[in-house]
């Protein structure tokens, strides 16, 4: 039944890239329109009040900081990933789609704790308008990482059957899935110093 | 490949058919457009009769029977909402952009059949939680189309199913969009350059820019109003906030400013997302009418660029009052004088392509005509909104009202009843009934000029447009005479829907049969597919030979673009 699209595997000659990655591409452009009304939105608030917490006061820049190598190490192996299909190794692809993963995983566990600490000590979005921002922004962001491991998971999960079936196609899945983890970790990079090192 | 076995659902329901897909969001927009305006009628009553008991269903609503200003205030909301969120842009983007870009780019589908299901679907759901918010304990959400906080954030909890909804139909749009920019980029037919592409896939194109990169921040703003009513933050909440007499107990902070920014940061664009399909459509009619070539494309494309560009730095002149400087209003007023430019080189275009030109009065011809005068209006009854000076008299007023109702309703609205008329052989196979088309058309022009003219006057004499009651004061109660002309021409103008819904719906089986695939001898792609379009639409690749709207220099006969030229 399904209509034969042009293009999903193979680049169209004219514009050079496939439905997918053009896809991708512009809805990573909304994403960055999503993300800087948030920034704008701290700075906004930070301008708006005289008393504003200096981030390294009040939160865990440590932990922050392994957080920071540990997505910027998933960045580096999901590359990996995406080579090892184009070099057609997928074994080599399962084993760093999984320490992807693993990465994300305890990314999400350090951020629990982090979390888990304020919560601890009743700080919440109520207290002040800089713990709602930060738990809004890394919120949303952690929503992120998520929704990357669902996509990510299923890719190395069921959805590689399709390797099988439509290698081409499949590594452009995963090319589009790491653009969008490499985005998301491009948003921790701007976090990271902004709400915890300024 | 035969298509006949799939079960009703597949086909007609959960289908991932663009043209399926295309007419499910033009029928549930029609849905939504009628209850928008029924909520209008109304608030029409209360206005032109003030505390009278409305007929027939007034003792259903309130205990007396009148609207109380509770109640006026949640359908003012909410027909605003339903309008512009759930009505003008599913109709605009998503039933003519679904349905017409694949076809006129030559593509088999949209490039993405599963999302474009889900658009419609995420769109659907947003849609009845909007609905059900009039379910809520206190009523639907009433704190405006804008949700302006503080109030919003302290208002009853109908305004949170409001956030909930706008982060679905927000969502909604955002795969749309996507959808159709890679649909048109990527899908095009062998030889159709980006300079052969019809005007409105331009105009749909532009359209999908503005709402990926402009609603965004709305979803954004969104969250944070949500955290506010949801999580007790105070973004938007100032320090010291006083309501019914008490000090809040938020921790205070915050900036109500913030949300204007973010919000006009969509909704001024928004504007061209429910102006730009509505000139794209209006193009296409025009064009195919006049039996010449249209005057100046590439002037209309850079202008549509140009506009779509432009509609980003406008934002604050929706801000002029809410004090915040003069070197921010004098910058938001020059790009605002500059974004008129576009506007009138575009109106301009479409006047000269009527230059000369041997018309056909066909009654979408009679809708996009009536497009240019009406859409004139509104625009120019912009500029003194744009400009601080005088907008300090009219902002806020009647005056703001009848200028983009005049944009949007007999402007886009008409423009798109003009394209379900002109496009109607195509989804159908059949042609509308042309002398209720045209009842349906000249009650409607007249009946919606006396709804929205008298508003300017309303407006200059300084009525607030979120009054109840306008007689309470002295020079409310000078012009309260208009309210029951505007209200009567309200209630004539909802009768002339009749025959035009009696119309698209007897047609679909009744109505005269087209002779050929091309009835009304356009040039664009989508008449060299049958009527109605099959399921692949094309069933052999077409092919594109030479720019739309092309006339042959000698025998003044029309050279439609997928037909190789003879001799």
């Amino acid at each position: 039944m399904a209509v034969h699209i042009p293009y999903i595997d193979k680049p169209n000659p004219v514009t050079g890239v496939t439905n997918a990655k053009l896809g991708i591409w512009l809805f990573l452009a909304s994403e960055v329109m999503l993300f800087g009304a948030l920034f704008s939105a701290l700075i906004t608030l930070r301008l708006g009040v005289s008393d504003w917490p200096h981030g390294y006061d009040v939160l865990n820049v440590p932990l922050a900081t392994v957080n920071t190598v540990v997505l910027i190490f998933s960045s580096v192996t999901v590359v990996m990933a995406w080579a090892a299909l184009k070099m057609h190794n997928l074994k080599q692809f399962k084993t760093y789609m999984s320490l992807t993963l693993l990465m994300s995983f305890i990314f999400l566990g350090i951020k629990a704790v982090e979390y888990g600490k304020k919560f601890s000590h009743g700080i919440s979005p109520a207290t002040s308008n800089f713990y709602a921002i930060y738990f809004v922004i890394t919120g949303l962001h952690g929503l992120h990482i998520l929704g990357g491991i669902i996509v990510n998971a299923y890719l190395l999960g069921p959805g590689s059957h399709m390797w099988k079936s439509e290698p081409e196609r499949f590594t452009g899945r995963i090319e589009c899935a790491g653009l969008y983890w490499h985005f998301v970790d491009l948003v921790w990079i701007f976090l990271f110093p902004i709400l915890y090192l300024l | 490949m035969s298509h006949h076995e799939m079960p009703f659902w597949k086909k007609y329901i959960f289908s991932t058919d663009h043209k399926v897909i295309g007419l499910q969001y033009g029928i549930t927009a029609t849905f939504f457009l009628l209850f928008g305006f029924f909520l209008m009628i109304l608030m029409r009553w209360q206005l032109a009769y003030p505390g009278v008991e409305i007929p027939l269903i007034g003792k259903a609503l309130t205990e007396t029977g009148a609207l109380t200003p509770e109640l006026y205030n949640a359908l003012g909301a909410m027909h605003g909402t339903i309008m512009i969120f759930l009505g003008v842009v599913p109709m605009g983007v998503g039933a003519f952009g679904n349905y017409l870009v694949p076809l006129q780019v030559g593509a088999c589908d949209m490039a993405f059949p599963k999302l474009n299901m889900m658009s419609y679907w995420v769109y659907f759901v947003g849609g009845v939680i909007m609905m059900m918010s009039f379910l809520m304990p206190g009523g639907a959400a009433a704190s405006g189309w804008t949700s302006y906080p503080p109030l919003s954030v302290i208002s009853n909890n109908a305004q949170t199913v409001w956030l909930l909804s706008m982060v679905f139909l927000i969502t909604s749009s955002l795969l749309g969009s996507v959808n159709t920019i890679v649909t048109a980029i990527q899908l095009r037919a062998k030889g159709l350059n980006f300079m052969r592409w019809p005007i409105h896939v331009w105009a749909q194109v532009t359209t999908a820019f503005l709402l990926l990169l402009a609603f965004p921040p709305l979803e954004g703003a969104a969250i944070l109003q949500l955290a506010d009513r949801v999580f007790g933050s105070s973004f938007f909440l100032p320090s010291g906030l006083v309501v019914s007499g008490e000090k809040l107990g938020v921790a205070g902070g915050g900036n109500p400013l913030l949300w204007q920014h973010l919000f006009w940061f969509l909704a001024h664009p928004e504007v061209y997302v429910l102006i730009l399909p509505a000139v794209g459509v209006v193009c296409e009619i025009v064009t195919t009418n006049c039996r010449k070539p249209f005057y100046g494309y590439k002037t209309m494309v850079y202008s549509i660029l140009f506009l779509g560009f432009m509609s980003f730095v406008v934002w604050a002149h929706h801000m002029f009052m809410t004090g915040m400087g003069v070197t921010l209003s004098s910058f938001f007023q020059a790009t605002t004088m500059i974004i008129s430019i576009p506007s009138v080189i575009i109106l301009t275009t479409i006047l000269l392509t009527l230059w000369g030109a041997s018309i056909r009065f066909t009654v979408p011809m009679l809708f996009a005509m009536a497009f240019l005068p009406m859409f004139a209006i509104g625009g120019l009854t912009g500029l003194p909104l744009g400009l601080t000076a005088s907008d300090i008299h009219l902002h806020d007023t009647y005056y703001v009202i009848g200028h983009f109702h005049y944009v949007v309703a007999p402007g886009t609205l008409f423009a798109l009843m003009g394209g379900v008329y002109y496009w109607y052989p195509k989804f159908s196979g059949r042609h509308m009934n042309e002398f209720l088309g045209k009842l349906h058309f000249w009650v409607s022009f007249v009946a919606i000029n006396f709804v929205f003219m008298p508003m300017f006057l309303m407006g200059s004499k300084g009525v607030s447009r979120r009054m109840y009651d306008q007689t309470q004061y002295s020079y409310g109660a000078s012009t309260q005479s208009w309210n029951v002309v505007m209200s009567t021409a309200a209630f004539v103008l909802l009768l002339a829907q009749i025959p035009f819904i009696w119309n698209m719906f007897t047609a679909w089986k009744t109505g005269k049969k087209v002779q050929n695939d091309n009835p009304w001898e356009a040039t664009t792609l989508e008449w060299a597919a049958s009527s109605p379009p099959p399921h692949e639409n094309f069933p052999t690749p077409v092919e594109v030979y030479r720019n739309p709207y092309s006339y042959s220099a000698t025998t003044r006969k029309v050279l439609p673009q997928f037909i190789p030229q003879e001799g």
